[in-house]
This record gives C-alpha cells, sequence and structure tokens, in this order.
C-alpha cells in the first residue's frame, strides 16, 4: 500500500497536524510500511461477519437488541455536581477568569 | 528492614503490628528511590507531601487501635496516563508538561481509600503508545536486571519500580499488551483484568474499547489484593461492568488438579526465543504434575491480531488525542496568528514522533472511502477472534501461552523500524482485542539473568481462575 506525501498531507489536514517536510517524507514511508503489512487483513473472508466495536455491552444483565443494549449505561436525568469552574481553568494557557481565550478564527 | 520484596502483606502487617509506621516505611522507599531511580528512571515526578499526609492518617488510626484498611501503610506508584488529583499527569507527553490534575482516577481514589500510601508518577511510552517505554518525552526507563535494556512498555516505569524494590505495588494501563509485556521483562507480576472490570474514569485515553487498569506486584496474592480493591462498577465509567466483585485472594493456593490448561500451537512457533520457550514449557509440565490436563487448541487467526490491533486502536485514539488542542490545558504553541495555526502546531509541536505517526494511520483508518476497508475489516476480524476464544474456553479453563517473544532486548534496538516494535505484542494484542483477562507470572530467566514470563489467558470476569493457576505456577517456579 503506497502511501504518497500528498496522501499524509490530505490525513495531516484531517488530524490538524502541522507537519514538517522531513516528518511528512518519514511518515509516508512508514504508514506505507505499516498499511503493507495490515493488507494481510484481505486474506479474511468476513462477508458475513459482524463488527465487534466494544465487548462492555455483552456483559449488561439485559440482552436486548439495538440500543436497549447500552439501558445499563443509563442514569435519572438529575442534575450532578460537574468539575467547578476553577478547577476546570486552572491548566488555561490564556483565560479572562471565565472564558478561555484564543486567536481569532479568519475566514479565507 | 528489607524493602525490595516487600509484598503488600508484609508491609501492612509491620505498620498493624507497629513494627514500623506508615511514615517510616514511605521514608525507607524515597530513600531507595533516591538511591537507584537516577540509574532506572522509574519515576517522573514524586508525590512527597499527600504520601507523608496519608502516612500519617495511617499512623493516627494504628496508634489508636483502629481497624487498618486493607492496603494501610503501603507504597505504591501511579503510572503517569491515571488522574492524581492536585499532581502533575503527563501521560509520559511533553504537550502535559504542567497540567495539574483536577480529579482523582477512581482506581487510584479507590487504592488511597484502602489505606496506600502514593509515592509518586510512572513514567511510561507517550500517551502509553510503545512496547518499551523509549517514546516517553521525558526520558526511557532501564531494566532493573540489565540497565542497557528496555523494561518493555508501555507501562515501564510501572514495572521496573516494583522490580527495583522503589514501590510496593503499581497501577499501569493496558491497551495492547503495556502491562504484561513489561511485567515479563521485569521479572514481576503483572495483571490486566476484564475489560469493565476495573473503571476507566480518570486514565487518559488511548483507545477506549481496548483499554484497561492493572495492578504490578511481587507475588500473585498481591495481584489479588490489589484487583479487590480497585475492582467493581463506577457510575462514572459506563463501560464499568455491573459484575459482583469476588474474594479473589481466597482462589491463590486453590488446588488445580483436574483443571484444563490450553496450550495454542500458534503461540509456540518460529520466532519465539529458545530460552523463553524452555521456560513456558517448564511451566507446562509443572502444571501437568499439579494435575492439570493440558489441552492442545488452535487460535488460527493469531496472526491477524497485530494488524487488527493497529487499526482499532490507532482509529480510537485519533479520536480520544483530538482534545489536545492547546484551548483549555496542555501546550498552546507560541504566536499562532489564528485559530487553526494554533491547533496544528500545537499538536505537532507537543505530540511526540509515535504518537503522531499513530495519529495519521488512525485518522487515515477511518477516512472516507478507507473506512470500509480497514477499520470496519478490523472490527469483523475482531468478531472472528473473539469467536476462537468462546470456542477454546468451551474446552478449557485457562490458556498459557508466553507473554513475549523474546526476553527484553536492548535500547535503541528497535527504534528504527516502528513494525518491529509492534511485533513485541504478538501474543499480548489478542486479550484486548476481545476483553479476556489476562496475568503474566515470572516462571524463569534466561542465562544471561533475563527474566522470563508466561502468560495466562481467562474468561471474561474470571480473573480467580486466572489467580488459582498463576499460583501454582509461581509456587512451582520460585
Amino acid at each position: 500500500m503506497k502511501v504518497t506525501e500528498n496522501d499524509v498531507t490530505y490525513v495531516a489536514d484531517l488530524a490538524n497536524l502541522e507537519l514538517t517536510d522531513s516528518e511528512r517524507q518519514r511518515m509516508a514511508k512508514d504508514l506505507s510500511s505499516i498499511l503493507g503489512y495490515i493488507d494481510m487483513l484481505n486474506e479474511l473472508d468476513t462477508r458475513d461477519v459482524e463488527p465487534l466495536a466494544e465487548v462492555a455491552s455483552k456483559f449488561a444483565g439485559n440482552q436486548s437488541s439495538g440500543s436497549e443494549r447500552f439501558a445499563y449505561a443509563m442514569r435519572a436525568d438529575k442534575v450532578l455536581p460537574g468539575l467547578p469552574h476553577e478547577a476546570a481553568m486552572q491548566n488555561a494557557p490564556d483565560t479572562d477568569g471565565t472564558y478561555f481565550k484564543v486567536p481569532k478564527v479568519i475566514e479565507k | 528492614m528489607n524493602i525490595e520484596r516487600m509484598t503488600i502483606e508484609a508491609a501492612r502487617d509491620l505498620v498493624a503490628r507497629k513494627q514500623t509506621t506508615a511514615t517510616t516505611l514511605a521514608e525507607s522507599f524515597y530513600k531507595k528511590i533516591e538511591a537507584e531511580d537516577p540509574r532506572i528512571g522509574a519515576y517522573l515526578a514524586l508525590s512527597r507531601e499527600r504520601a507523608f499526609a496519608k502516612a500519617s492518617e495511617i499512623d493516627r488510626l494504628a496508634a489508636d487501635g483502629a481497624p487498618l484498611p486493607p492496603l494501610a501503610g503501603v507504597p505504591v506508584g501511579i503510572k503517569d496516563v491515571l488522574m492524581t488529583k492536585g499532581i502533575v499527569t503527563t501521560a509520559g507527553s511533553k504537550i502535559l508538561k504542567n497540567f495539574k490534575a483536577p480529579y482523582d482516577c477512581t482506581a487510584v481514589a479507590r487504592l488511597e481509600q484502602a489505606g496506600a500510601v502514593i509515592l509518586g508518577k510512572l513514567n511510561c511510552d507517550e500517551f502509553a503508545m510503545g512496547s518499551s517505554n523509549e517514546n516517553s518525552g521525558y526520558h526511557p526507563v532501564h531494566n532493573p536486571h540489565d540497565l542497557t535494556r528496555v523494561p518493555g512498555g508501555s507501562s515501564g516505569g510501572s514495572a521496573a519500580s516494583v522490580a527495583a524494590g522503589m514501590a510496593v505495588a503499581t497501577l499501569g494501563s493496558d491497551t495492547g499488551g503495556s502491562i504484561r509485556q513489561p511485567a515479563a521483562f521485569c521479572g514481576v507480576v503483572g495483571l490486566m483484568p476484564t475489560y469493565g472490570r476495573v473503571s476507566r474514569y480518570g486514565l487518559i485515553a488511548f483507545a477506549s474499547s481496548l483499554d484497561h487498569i492493572g495492578p504490578f506486584t511481587h507475588t500473585v496474592k498481591d495481584a489479588a489484593i490489589m484487583l479487590g480493591v480497585i475492582a467493581g462498577r463506577d457510575p462514572l465509567d459506563s463501560t464499568s461492568a455491573d459484575v459482583p466483585v469476588p474474594d479473589y485472594v481466597a482462589e491463590v493456593g486453590r488446588p488445580v488438579k483436574g483443571m484444563k490448561i490450553g496450550v495454542p500451537d500458534e503461540y509456540f512457533a518460529e520466532g519465539l526465543d529458545a530460552e523463553v520457550r524452555a521456560a513456558v514449557e517448564k511451566s507446562i509440565d509443572d502444571l501437568r504434575s499439579a494435575g492439570c490436563e493440558i489441552v492442545k487448541i488452535k487460535l488460527p487467526s493469531t496472526k491477524y491480531a497485530i494488524p487488527t490491533y493497529y487499526i482499532v486502536a490507532t482509529a480510537e485514539a485519533s479520536s480520544n488525542l483530538a482534545r489536545f488542542d492547546g484551548v483549555r490545558y496542555a501546550y498552546r504553541a507560541e504566536g499562532a496568528a489564528t485559530l487553526s495555526e494554533m491547533y496544528r502546531r500545537s499538536r505537532d509541536e507537543g505530540f511526540g514522533a509515535e504518537v503522531k505517526r499513530r495519529i495519521l494511520l488512525g485518522t487515515y483508518a477511518l477516512s472516507a472511502g478507507y473506512y470500509d476497508a480497514y477499520y470496519l475489516k478490523a472490527q469483523r476480524v475482531r468478531t472472528l477472534l473473539a469467536r476462537e476464544f468462546e470456542a477454546a474456553f468451551a474446552q478449557v479453563d485457562a490458556i498459557l501461552t508466553p507473554t513475549t517473544p523474546t526476553p527484553a532486548f536492548k535500547l535503541g534496538e528497535k527504534t528504527d523500524n516502528p513494525l518491529e516494535m509492534y511485533l513485541n505484542d504478538i501474543f499480548t494484542v489478542t486479550a484486548d482485542l476481545v476483553g479476556i483477562p489476562g496475568i503474566s507470572v515470572p516462571c524463569g530467566k534466561t542465562r544471561a539473568g533475563l527474566p522470563i514470563g508466561v502468560q495466562l489467558l481467562g474468561k471474561h470476569f474470571d480473573e480467580g481462575t486466572l489467580f488459582r493457576v498463576a499460583s501454582a505456577v509461581e509456587h512451582a517456579a520460585s
């Protein structure tokens, strides 16, 4: 699976990573190698196999289907204390005390 | 007082019998850390204030003759991917260099409520991504058995600190083998509980369907004690299971006669180091002598586990690490003119190479046009793996394999080739993908003195069986 530097740029944009030129080169090489290895999954016939995204819902007492499977993860719609504002702000790089401050969003 | 191989029971006993105080114990461990850690590099930060506050509290209880909790005075270390309120928590990354955790991880809080004294935060591969602790944003960790070698990863600091007597027990995390593999490399016990057995609240997320928190200890019994303290439903983690916590310690030392142990061919193929093979085969013989029936089983999709893992884990990671954008916490690049530039540069400057590689791989696997071929495909292979284990566990009570294909390798040996590094996880990743528990127990050493670990895998929520069989292996190997 050949990953080009353009592919890397496209994916880096999606992931919000400002790669340097040498990083881009290196990543193209690494990703090609790793994806080449991953191609072996095509040896397996999975046409009639359900995907497994997580195992947690398998062990809930209630074994219904669809979104009912996740009923165990629900709670009453009650307001409970959350993270205090001060705690949430304590690691902020730039704040006016109330909000997080960031550079302006400039439309191109 | 020999603290090097001190167990949880021994530590607590000394405090309970007033043969020492929790404060003295903490001081002894800090002295040991000062003496040993400059060579090893296991700790990123020490939490003396918190440690001595807890130790004083335990000492007051002991002086009053009040009943002592199960981990009273026991000095523990915490992997730096776990939040510890008020203490800098970095996940081994420069991007979180000065980040003070605003809350405690549930597992950490439970340990502390049980009396444990938190010594400090342990070094690890950045965001738990790695198999050698060489991806730490700070410094690598050296294997206490041979300082030129890696301790394993990503929980290298957690494993090394127990091995070197710088903590009685530690917490680590396992997503693809990051507890079991370093446990094997460092000659300690490492337990990965069933997915959902231990709350993940407060674990800085790498891959949410694969992450597990678990203990490193000197003995199987200590691992059982630790699990009993941290396991159980947590309303703060909706994936934590509402399954009762049994008495794990009661399983330790129970006879294994008549139990069926599955040995899969696929884990004993070429590429397995000869000395590892010999040590693991000796453990199999020991279990046979103890009355176990050894059953050959097949897990044909084993070789597909690594590619499956590197799609699922990286895809989930690309989503989980999106939160590091420089807005609310963590590193923010200076002088960014626009919001977009701030996001892009903060992330590129703050993350290390391996993290970026995995984010890119995961983003690629999820991107339009590739989602079906990669992510969805990997999820289907995950089902195949799950079915194979289900079929195997219909025949056997536990599965035995080597934990790693080789003993600890040299620092720098595998850093040039990411794929070669990934192959270290070959025996450990399947358990993460299917959510079953696994434990690594030391079963011998190579001629050069490097530890070898044997892995036992169990059915979902059947850690009791694991402790029972593991203690038989441990007993025979001692």
